[in-house]
Formats: C-alpha cells, sequence, structure tokens
C-alpha cells in the first residue's frame, strides 16, 4: 500500500444549507488507480461533498487539494482545469443536442465536430465504449446517455472521475459492461469514485470504501477485508439486518386477475401488450422490467388511472363475487369497496402533495368520507401522529411541508397513509427508489406485514436482488410484454436480466 | 395581378421588418431560456429613443447624413439596451418571474413611448398629435440609387432603406451563429438546460445576459424602423400598435429560427395589411374590420397547429421561463 499516489486529499471541509449542515469537517484522500466506493444514508451528505469537488457547491470552510496542491474550485470549468469530472445521477445532458455536441460542450475555441468526433472515436475504443457522436440523446436508451455522461467526462481530460448513482438505471447486464469500462480506468491510472446503495456492486468494483454519516467522515476500509453487515453497520451507527423475510403465503386466492390488458399512451405507441396475470392475496408479486417498459402503465391500469384500450381488471371479493374495475375511476372503485391502495413512482407529484403539512396529506384520502359541509381535521391530524410515532419518520412536527422531509421520510408517510386503511391489494412503484439501506428495510417490513395479513401486494421493483428476496414470484415485462413469470425462489438473476431485454429468453412457469 | 404584387410586396415587407427585427431578437433571448414577454414595450422603447435622438439634433439646426443616422440609431440601441439589462437584472440576477417582469416591462415601455412622445409633441408646437422629423426620416429610407431605374425588380427589392437589409442579414447571421458556430451551441444549451451548461463550465449567467441584452436591441430596433422609415419620421401615440405581439407570435410561427422570420415576418406584414387591398364597397365597411383580424387568427392557428406538433426539435427551448440557481436542492 505504500506506492498509492494521492489524487486528491480534502481537509476539513465543511457545507451548509441554511440551518443544515451537509458536510462536517470532511477529511479523506482519493488514490490514483483506485476505485473508490463512498457509501452513506440518504442525506449523509455524500452528493454535497462530490459537488464541491466538481466545483457546483463552494465550501464554506476546508481545503482541497489535488496532486498535493491547494486547489481553489469555484465553477464546473475550475474542476475540469484540475482534472475531475462527474457523472451526476440526474443526466446532464441537453436533449436536442447529439452525442458529440454534448460532449463538446463548454469547450473553447472554434467549433469543429469532425475533429471532436475523431477524439471520441479514440476514447471509445480505448475504454470499450459504444458510442454513435451524431445521434440526438433524446433518442437514446438511459444506459446511453450515462455512456455519453462517461466520454463526455474523459473527454475534457479528467484524471478523477466521480459517478453518482451509475447503476440505478441500467440492467443487470449494463451494469457489467459499466464496471468493466471502470476497471479499465482503473488500470489506465485513474481515481474513480462511485456513490451508490448497493451493497454488492460495491463489493464487486471498490478497491476500498469510504463512509459519510450525517455530513461527517466515518472511515474507510479495503474492500476485500470487509462485509455488506460491516458496511452497514457503519453507515448506519448502529447493529441492522440485513435480512428480507419471505413468509409462506397463506392460502393464496386470486385477488386481482388481469387478461389480455392492452394500452397505448397519446401518440399511439403500445404501451402494454396483451398483458395477463393473477396477484393473490397473501403474496407478493414482484415486476420485474427496464424501466419505462409498462410499469407504470400497468399499475395505473389497475387503479382506474390508465385508459385502457381493451382488456379486462376483474377484482375478486372475499366472497367470490367479481368487480370489472377498467372504466372506472378511482373513486368509483373506492366506492364499490374495493380497497385498493397504491404508492405510486412520483412521491410529491402523483402520492402526496408536497407543500401541504403531514396531517393535511392524510386527508386526500378520507375528506370525503364525513358528509358535513365542514372536513374533519382531527382523524386525519391522529392518523398523522400514529404513522409518524409507529414508522420513525423524523419531521420536525406533523405541521411539516411534506417537500422539506428527506426521500425516505416521504416514502414512509405515503406507504403509511396507503396501508393505513387495511387495503386488501397493495401496488408498489419503486417503493426504496433512492432510500438508503436502513429506510429500505423497514418499507420491506412494512410491505411484508401487509402480506401476512392477507393483502396482495403487487411490487414494482428495480433491485433485482431486492425483487428476488420479497416476490413470491416475479412477472418479468419487456417492452410492454409479459416475458413470464416466474417462482421468486427458483428464479435467479441472470435469467430474469435476459427476460427484461427479449422476450424468448422466457421462460412460463404458468 | 403582376401590378398588383408590384404594390403590394414592398408594403408587406415595410410592415414586416419591425415584425421580423423583433422576432429575431426574440428568438435570440428565448434561446437563452428567458421568455421577454417585454419585446413590444422594449420595440416602443427604442422607437422612442430614437425620435428623441433625432429630435434634438434636428433642433440643432444643419442635418448631416451621417449623424442622422447615427444618432438616433445609437440613442435607440441605448435604450433597448437599458430596458435588456432591467430585465436581465430583475429574472437572471434577482429571479423574478419571467412573465410578471416582460409584462410589466411592457407597460412600462408603452407608457415610456407615449409620454416622451406626448412631450415632445408640446415641445415641437405641432397642431396635430403626431411629430415629424422629416429631415432625419429622409436619409433612413433613402433606397439604394439605381433602384428607380430597374423597373419591377428594383421596386421589389431595392427600394428600401438600409435598416430592411439590416434586419435580413441580422437573421441570417443570428440563424448562423446559433447553428454553426460553439457560442450558438454554448447558448442553445444554456435554454436548454442551464444546469448541464454549467456543469460543462459555461457561464450561464453572462450568456443569459449578453444574450438577452443584444435580442432587446435588436427588437428595438425594428422600432427605430418603424418610426424613422416606415412611418416616414412621423411619431404619434399608440401608432406602433400590437406589432410586438405579433413579433412574440412569429416567434412560435418559425419554430425558433431566425432565417425562416424573414419570409414568415413578411407574410405576416402582409396579412397585417390585406384588409386594405381586398374589395369590400361602399355599403360593406365592417366587413373591413374583420379582415383586420386575418393575422391574429392565423397566429391562433399557428398556436394550435405547433401544440399539436411534437417533433421533439421544434420544441421551445426547455427551460424557457425558469430561473436558474446553482446551489438549489
Amino acid at each position: 500500500m505504500t506506492d498509492k499516489n494521492v489524487a486528491v486529499s480534502v481537509k476539513n471541509l465543511s457545507k451548509s444549507f441554511g440551518n443544515v449542515k451537509a458536510n462536517k469537517n470532511v477529511n479523506m484522500e482519493i488514490y490514483k488507480g483506485e476505485i473508490l466506493a463512498l457509501l452513506g444514508e440518504n442525506g449523509s451528505g455524500k452528493t454535497t461533498l462530490m459537488n464541491m469537488l466538481s466545483g457546483l457547491y463552494y465550501p464554506d470552510s476546508g481545503q482541497i487539494f489535488i496532486d498535493g496542491k491547494e486547489a481553489s474550485i469555484q465553477s464546473p470549468r475550475d474542476a475540469y482545469t484540475y482534472g475531475i469530472g462527474m457523472v451526476h445521477q440526474h443526466f446532464k445532458l441537453v436533449d436536442v443536442l447529439t452525442a458529440a455536441e454534448n460532449i463538446t460542450l463548454g469547450e473553447e475555441g472554434k467549433l469543429n465536430i469532425k475533429k471532436a468526433t475523431a477524439k471520441i472515436k479514440e476514447i471509445c475504443d480505448k475504454y470499450g465504449f459504444e458510442v454513435d457522436p451524431q445521434k440526438k440523446i433524446f433518442n437514446m436508451s438511459v444506459s446511453e446517455k450515462q455512456t455519453v455522461e462517461i466520454v463526455k467526462v474523459l473527454y475534457r481530460g479528467a484524471d478523477i472521475l466521480i459517478l453518482d448513482e451509475p447503476t440505478a438505471v441500467l440492467t443487470p447486464q449494463e451494469t457489467e459492461k459499466l464496471f468493466v469500462v471502470l476497471k479499465n480506468m482503473k488500470a489506465d491510472g485513474k481515481a474513480v469514485i462511485i456513490i451508490t446503495h448497493k451493497l454488492n456492486e460495491v463489493e464487486e468494483i471498490s478497491d476500498r470504501v469510504a463512509v459519510l454519516r450525517a455530513g461527517e467522515y466515518i472511515g474507510d476500509m479495503i474492500t476485500a477485508e470487509t462485509n455488506a453487515q460491516e458496511m452497514t453497520n457503519m453507515m448506519v451507527g448502529h447493529q441492522v439486518t440485513l435480512n428480507i423475510e419471505r413468509p409462506e403465503p397463506k392460502e393464496p386466492k386470486p385477488r386481482i386477475i388481469v387478461e389480455g390488458l392492452t394500452v397505448k399512451d397519446i401518440d399511439g405507441i403500445t404501451k402494454l401488450e396483451d398483458v395477463s396475470f393473477i396477484a393473490r392475496s397473501g403474496e407478493i408479486l414482484g415486476i420485474a422490467g427496464i424501466s419505462g417498459c409498462g410499469q407504470k402503465e400497468l399499475l395505473e391500469s389497475i387503479a382506474g388511472l390508465q385508459h385502457v384500450e381493451s382488456g379486462s381488471v376483474k377484482y375478486v371479493n372475499d366472497d367470490g363475487s367479481v368487480e370489472e374495475l377498467i372504466g372506472m375511476n378511482p373513486q368509483d372503485i373506492a366506492e364499490k369497496g374495493v380497497a385498493l391502495s397504491f404508492v405510486p413512482e412520483d412521491r410529491l407529484g402523483m402520492g402526496l402533495v408536497g407543500n401541504m403539512d403531514i396531517a393535511d396529506n392524510m386527508m386526500l384520502r378520507s375528506f370525503r368520507n364525513n358528509g358535513s359541509l365542514f372536513t374533519d381535521k382531527k382523524t386525519p391530524h391522529d392518523l398523522a401522529e400514529t404513522i409518524v410515532d409507529k414508522l420513525e419518520v423524523s419531521t420536525p412536527s406533523i405541521e411539516t411541508p411534506v417537500r422539506q422531509l428527506s426521500g425516505g421520510n416521504v416514502q414512509k408517510v405515503l406507504v403509511g397513509r396507503e396501508i393505513s386503511n387495511a387495503p386488501s391489494v397493495l401496488m408498489t412503484a419503486y417503493a426504496v427508489r433512492g432510500l438508503d439501506i436502513n429506510s429500505s428495510y423497514t418499507i420491506y417490513d412494512l410491505i411484508n406485514e401487509q402480506k401476512k395479513k392477507g393483502t396482495a401486494v403487487i411490487f414494482v421493483g428495480e433491485d433485482l436482488d431486492v425483487l428476488l428476496q420479497i416476490s413470491d414470484r416475479i412477472l418479468v415485462l419487456c417492452d410492454g410484454q409479459v416475458s413470464g413469470i416466474v417462482e421468486g425462489k427458483k428464479a435467479d438473476k441472470n435469467t430474469i436480466g435476459l427476460m427484461m431485454t427479449r422476450l424468448e429468453g422466457g421462460m412460463t412457469n404458468e | 395581378m403582376f401590378d398588383f404584387l408590384i404594390t403590394f410586396i414592398p408594403r408587406a415587407v415595410g410592415q414586416g421588418i419591425p415584425l421580423l427585427f423583433g422576432s429575431t431578437g426574440e428568438i435570440v433571448t428565448e434561446k437563452s431560456g428567458n421568455l421577454n414577454l417585454g419585446i413590444p414595450g422594449v420595440m416602443y422603447v427604442g422607437g422612442i429613443c430614437g425620435v428623441i435622438g433625432a429630435f434634438a439634433y434636428e433642433q440643432s439646426g444643419n442635418v448631416n447624413g451621417f449623424l442622422a443616422i447615427c444618432i438616433p440609431l445609437l440613442c435607440s440601441l441605448i435604450g433597448s439596451l437599458l430596458m435588456g439589462l432591467l430585465y436581465c437584472f430583475l429574472t437572471v440576477t434577482l429571479r423574478a418571474n419571467q412573465n410578471v417582469t416582460g409584462l410589466a416591462m411592457t407597460t412600462f415601455g408603452v407608457g415610456i413611448g407615449n409620454f416622451f412622445g406626448g412631450s415632445l409633441i408640446k415641445l415641437s408646437g405641432a397642431d396635430v398629435p403626431s411629430i415629424a422629423l422629416t429631415k432625419t426620416s429622409a436619409y433612413f429610407s433613402r433606397s439604394l440609387p439605381f433602384a428607380a431605374k430597374m423597373g419591377w425588380f428594383g421596386k421589389v427589392f431595392l427600394s428600401y432603406g438600409f435598416l430592411a437589409y439590416l434586419a435580413v442579414i441580422i437573421a441570417i447571421l443570428a440563424s448562423y451563429i446559433l447553428k454553426r458556430t460553439r457560442p450558438g451551441l454554448h447558448l442553445r444549451a444554456v435554454g436548454e438546460s442551464p444546469a448541464t451548461a454549467d456543469a460543462a463550465g459555461i457561464n450561464v449567467i453572462k450568456y443569459k445576459y449578453v444574450a438577452t441584452c443584444l435580442g432587446c436591441m435588436i427588437a428595438g430596433l425594428g422600432g427605430l424602423y418603424y418610426v424613422m422609415d416606415y412611418a416616414s419620421g412621423v411619431w404619434s401615440n399608440d401608432a406602433f400598435g400590437d406589432r410586438g405581439w405579433l413579433a412574440i407570435a412569429l416567434v412560435i410561427f418559425t419554430i425558433w429560427r431566425p432565417n425562416v422570420s424573414i419570409f414568415s415576418s413578411i407574410l405576416f406584414g402582409g396579412l397585417y395589411i390585406l384588409y386594405m387591398y381586398l374589395p369590400t364597397g361602399m355599403e360593406h365597411m365592417e366587413v373591413k374590420e374583420l379582415y383586420k383580424m386575418i393575422p391574429y387568427v392565423v397566429t391562433l392557428i399557428v398556436l394550435v397547429v405547433t401544440s399539436m406538433r411534437n417533433k421533439r426539435e421544434n420544441q421551445p427551448p426547455l427551460s424557457l421561463g425558469l430561473p436558474y440557481f446553482r446551489e438549489e436542492r
């Protein structure tokens, strides 16, 4: 370990936003030819720290040393001169421009796309990328966009590469490809910092792990000498169990029967084609698929929010009678006595109203319940208190607008409200997206609790490891079609990954 | 028919040039992500500042061709630059709402125009409610010397003052810069996604300021052209009318392309005066008023059609109307 060259070293770095201390006296070192995984819960200040390196934020106090010399990084342009490049979690690309135009953005001198294209080709060959420089960004898939982001950073001559949750949107196969590229860069002597919540990836790719907790630097470990449990404990600060339980379903009965569901969007593009499946009570049906291949439409069709081209969605009551849900809006469905709960992907857009407080958000579901002209404020208020109490929502008060809560807490409030009315069907879309390990496991527990109560759970997820652990059965969608339904216990990640990308790869167990 | 076109086209062009200045200016502004609804006000200010300059110069006695053009031109540019700086300071630096700021500036600009216009009319002591600056105006509307000798060709293509040709040159230049040069690429990036541009090391604030101020100066020339050339140096209050709004509508009509705007603004100019050429007869004068609606009806239809069109390239800049703050969380 003595031959390590320090690329960046950070001394006593602090940054506050208003009263919130995002980073407190952070000291850390990043070496050349090394992949460093930066771990931490939501709001632990990982992104803030990296944004200070990449020039988006300016530190309140502290110093940054690049190659041993003190550096003052006041803008992204400065960061580039110091050889620091960052691939942001939300891609920073201009949709209407081509890959080449995006990559050369911010360069000085005369615009020469031909020369730029040649240089891009050179970089691609060196590290094993595939990029079409003339393709416009809005025509690209997520993984193509990410490749453009990385090429952009390399094109600007970055020696220190920061990736903020790069795998969140990739399929397992695409992740593999990315890791190969990262290893090539490491071999080339570049320093790579990767922020991720997925511990198995940390173990696979990184040489060293650094942990932040509540804005403070906790310490680092050599990846080979540690394990997921130890990393999590360090991140959270106390002992956490990392097992997702999967209780056996108790007398599963069909609850939702979907037959031949076909949905088209406004432009007439088919989003779902002939989708059929059965969701049973007391069972978790996982739904896997590359993002945007029909999951949203599927859940919204069942919830009565989506115009359906053809097909049927039947709800089976406990006594065996059947309701057709297609053609009803959410209010009709609720009036029929169908207790349907929906935790949408877009928490603050569809799930909750950001500017309203927790109690008022509870009211959104119940305000029709009392017949008088005035709303009942007491019941929602009590419910809000129960949820904050039981789910350990960290909030200054019940009167705090939910917008100001962190992602994990927002999700707890939403899930808490949705399960409060004892649903018989619970649908969740990306329930743990952007949540840290600790909050994620709270959510998994809540979902499992519902399952034990006999609720039919439809769980749309993106992390295949979690899907495999929690689901009794997994339905794999590919481009709006069912590519197969597999048993959760018997399935493995690779098969599902393949089924997600092509229909023929699938096998049906039903 | 041919004779009709030869008289109609030059008039349509005369009407179209202020719109061309206005729309080119607004396109350049919008490409930086600033939706400047203050353009009608800016055009008023550009006009009245030119008039003030010309008035002061004519008062001084001798009229020399070079100064007669330079003084009003400079005054107009400075006036609209100040408007642009005001708009940028409010929306870019203070991050005020762009729509409210723009509308306020239009009200403000029209007010300034009418206030100073009224004052000048009082000063000149004219008995009609307008002020005529014929001496300076003559230099503005002077056409190419050989235009008269070239028959219909001269009439259609060569019979305009220098500002008209400047408008076309500016539009072509703006198109070229936006499409082919690095500043243009950067400007488009700023308007589409300021966060991306910022992360790429582009000075977003600078681009927004420069593009908006240049846009205002270009638009202001539209006001100047209208008074000094089209109206032969006659300023009367509110005469410029709602051409500023038509210029903004043109931006959508041309899907943010200044070169397309050259033809579209002449088309709109033609529609604007079409009512004078459509036969109505004496007993049905009210129909004429209906004809005056044509440009606005066309604008409405265009708005409907463009919003139905969903090609990604033809959409407005993505961050149009939104303020940008780097450290926003």
